[in-house]
């Protein structure tokens, strides 16, 4: 039923990928944090956050990811996207996160379309 | 060849004929498209001579001889099936400029017999292919008329705490341009309406769609029903095609003391059952879109405990038995003098309508009936259902129940973080027979998850012991509902901040805060209320499925 949170961090290039696996809900903002200084002190440009192993955002999550946009924002940092659902889609659509937040199909589309100069536009 | 108008009237039909020449120079004929009418001497004349005709021999005072002629056709020969004449074929000069010999002659009224019943059938496949085309454009027609209508009659009727409303619509075979509504007003009140656009089909429902708009805009905003009617003809009255125009009643409820201001645009007189017998209750006023400038008298009625109103479309009254005879607003009064109220009344009504028109019947126009119940204790507000939880509900639910609910579930949960997950869970068990698209069912899911939160988290504070209880109901198949209720005491529910993402990376707002707002997005409505110790959120989702043509609410 509920799948604890956890997220793991990888490194390609500029990029910082954050894996991030299980339901994004209150319990998430720990680990969320604890990854975000990893990827800070890694001091990469680009961060990427890989939705693939997530099944479950409430609001208490999305509140979580607006906290890690305003840190990466205040860090000049890009934050990018990839392998959200449909629906999850449509939620941070609605809830304009993807105003901050490029949204990739996949990890591959992501780095391809990720280099520092390109996400900074985007930011 | 000459289209023969077999069974047509006698109107003439127009045909074109057209010379031209052949690549060795030679001249030659075609005529295509060239209808005769019944009433030609030449139609006479070839049914009662059999062979080829030359049109030279002829002496006919005959429009299409002279036609004939003109384009330079020489020789007739009828086209003859099953005794019925079905077209002529026409010749033009012989190529090699001599007269038809006797030989060719015989060969081609030979030729004729077999082509003859040919040419019928061809004619029989275009007729049935025309009327297909026919067939099809209307009933395509009548889809869209059908749905214009329905997408503006209400999805469920309004809960007034002491009054029971009932509702029926049936539209005719053709779709007439009859509407009802309700609309939430300031101060508890209620507006009710119904309507009449003359004509049939998609202009009266796009005209019905433009005035229920125009009333659905301006009825909260102006005071008084003669004032939304006048505002209603003038925007109306420069628009509306010229042969059409709309008969409408508004008027204002008070629920809590029965007072129904009124104004009327031609439309048929309602009926007030005082328990003693049925009056009319009138107001004058010309209908909708016909003058400029219209102003309309308004007049008040008092419903009393015990008493209600009906109001109807003349689809009932003006029905027609074999005999034509109009079942007429006498007897349909006599019927509400009777003394049922809602939807027995309206079962009542339409059963002896039945009965006077026989089974065979098929319905003339739109009927349209609502009822207005007043208890016999009173009450008073216009509230959202969930504003009046009846804890101890027949069924167990909590709330009144919508006509035609079904209770799909019925839990409570202990306030513990997580649950929320758990009782997305159980609501989705308990849709799975309806077979919803995923798409909305993740909007379920997300708008029942969050709701369950807040009320977890908001209402019982995270008070493990307070129980949040979920109803799941389907309403006719084409509603879900969801109530979520909490039981964190009388306090009332805060207004809850639009979330601003801009204000929230620039740290002026906290990151939190987006749970009513997702819920109001993933619902197709919502609505909040307290009672008691109860706060109820309420989500309806549209199902878009099943709807019938008949609408009862």
């Amino acid at each position: 039923m509920n799948t604890a949170f956890d997220t793991h961090v990888r490194l390609r290039d500029d990029v910082a990928i954050m894996d991030l696996i299980g339901e994004i809900n209150s319990g998430a903002g720990d680990r969320l944090e604890a990854a975000y200084s990893e990827v800070k002190r890694d001091d990469k440009p680009v961060v990427l956050l890989n939705f693939k192993g997530v099944d479950y955002i409430n609001s208490s999550g999305i509140a979580l990811i607006v906290t890690l946009l305003a840190r990466a924002r205040n860090d000049d940092r890009a934050v990018l996207s990839c392998n959200l659902s449909d629906h999850y889609k449509e939620i941070f659509a609605i809830t304009r996160v993807t105003d901050f937040m490029t949204v990739y199909p996949d990890e591959s589309a992501a780095l391809a379309g990720s280099r520092p100069d390109e996400a900074s536009q985007r930011r | 060849m000459t289209r023969w108008a077999r069974k047509r009237p006698t109107r003439a039909h127009h045909g074109r004929a057209a010379k031209a020449e052949d690549q060795d120079g030679g001249s030659f004929v075609t005529v295509t498209d060239f209808d005769i009418s019944p009433s030609d001497p030449l139609v006479a004349y070839v049914q009662s001579n059999s062979g080829a005709v030359r049109l030279s021999s002829l002496e006919l005072d005959s429009p299409t001889v002279e036609a004939l002629k003109g384009a330079g056709i020489e020789l007739v020969i009828p086209l003859i099936s099953h005794g019925d004449l079905v077209g002529l074929l026409n010749l033009g000069p012989h190529r090699s400029g001599r007269e038809y010999s006797s030989d060719e002659r015989k060969l081609l009224d030979d030729l004729v017999g077999y082509v003859g019943p040919a040419v019928r059938v061809a004619q029989l496949v275009r007729q049935q292919e025309e009327e297909m085309r026919t067939r099809g454009r209307l009933e395509q027609e009548l889809r869209v008329a059908q749905l214009i209508q329905q997408q503006f009659l209400p999805k469920e009727l309004p809960h007034l705490p002491g009054w029971d409303i009932a509702a029926f619509y049936r539209p005719a075979q053709a779709v007439g341009g009859d509407f009802y509504d309700f609309i939430e007003l300031p101060d508890g009140k209620m507006g009710v309406v119904v309507g009449d656009v003359t004509d049939k089909g998609v202009p009266a429902a796009l005209v019905m769609a433009t005035t229920h708009s125009i009333l659905r805009s301006d009825a909260p905003r102006l005071v008084t029903p003669s004032a939304v009617l006048e505002r209603a003809n003038d925007l109306l009255v420069s628009d509306i095609p010229a042969h059409m125009f709309v008969t409408c009643l508004y008027g204002v409820l008070d629920p809590a003391n029965g007072t129904l201001t009124f104004a009327n645009a031609g439309h048929n007189l309602p009926y007030l059952n005082t328990g003693d017998e049925a009056v009319e209750i009138r107001a004058t006023g010309m209908p909708l879109g016909l003058m400029a400038g219209s102003r309309y008298e308004e007049r008040e009625a008092s419903v009393a405990p015990g008493q209600s109103l009906l109001l109807h479309s003349d689809g009932i009254a003006e029905a027609h038995n074999d005999d034509r005879e109009m079942f007429g607003f006498p007897r349909l009064r006599s019927i509400v003098a009777g003394g049922l109220e809602g939807n027995e009344l309206i079962d009542d009504i339409l059963s002896e309508l039945d009965q006077f028109t026989g089974a065979e019947w098929e319905q003339e126009d739109d009927i349209t009936l609502v009822s207005l119940c007043r208890g016999a204790g009173g009450s008073a507000g216009f509230g959202s259902p969930p504003g009046e939880i009846e804890k101890s509900a027949p069924d167990g639910s909590h709330g009144q129940l919508p006509r035609d609910a079904v209770v799909l579930a019925d839990f409570e949960l202990e306030s513990l973080p997580g649950n929320e997950r758990a009782a997305m869970e159980r609501v989705v068990e308990a849709v799975r027979e309806l077979d919803l698209p995923s798409r909305q069912l993740d909007r379920i899911k997300t708008a029942v998850s969050e709701a369950t939160m807040n009320a977890i988290e908001h209402g019982n504070e995270n008070r493990p012991h307070l129980p949040v209880r979920v109803s799941v109901l389907s309403i006719s198949d084409n509603e879900l509902l969801v109530r979520v209720t909490d039981s964190g005491g009388d306090r009332p529910i805060p207004e809850a901040e639009t979330p601003d993402i801009d204000a929230k990376l620039a740290g002026e707002q906290s990151p939190r805060g987006w749970g009513l707002f997702l819920i109001r997005n993933m619902v197709d409505d919502m609505r909040l209320s307290s009672e008691g110790t109860h706060h109820t959120i309420e989500l309806a989702f549209n199902l878009r499925k099943g709807h019938g043509d008949e609408h009862r609410i």
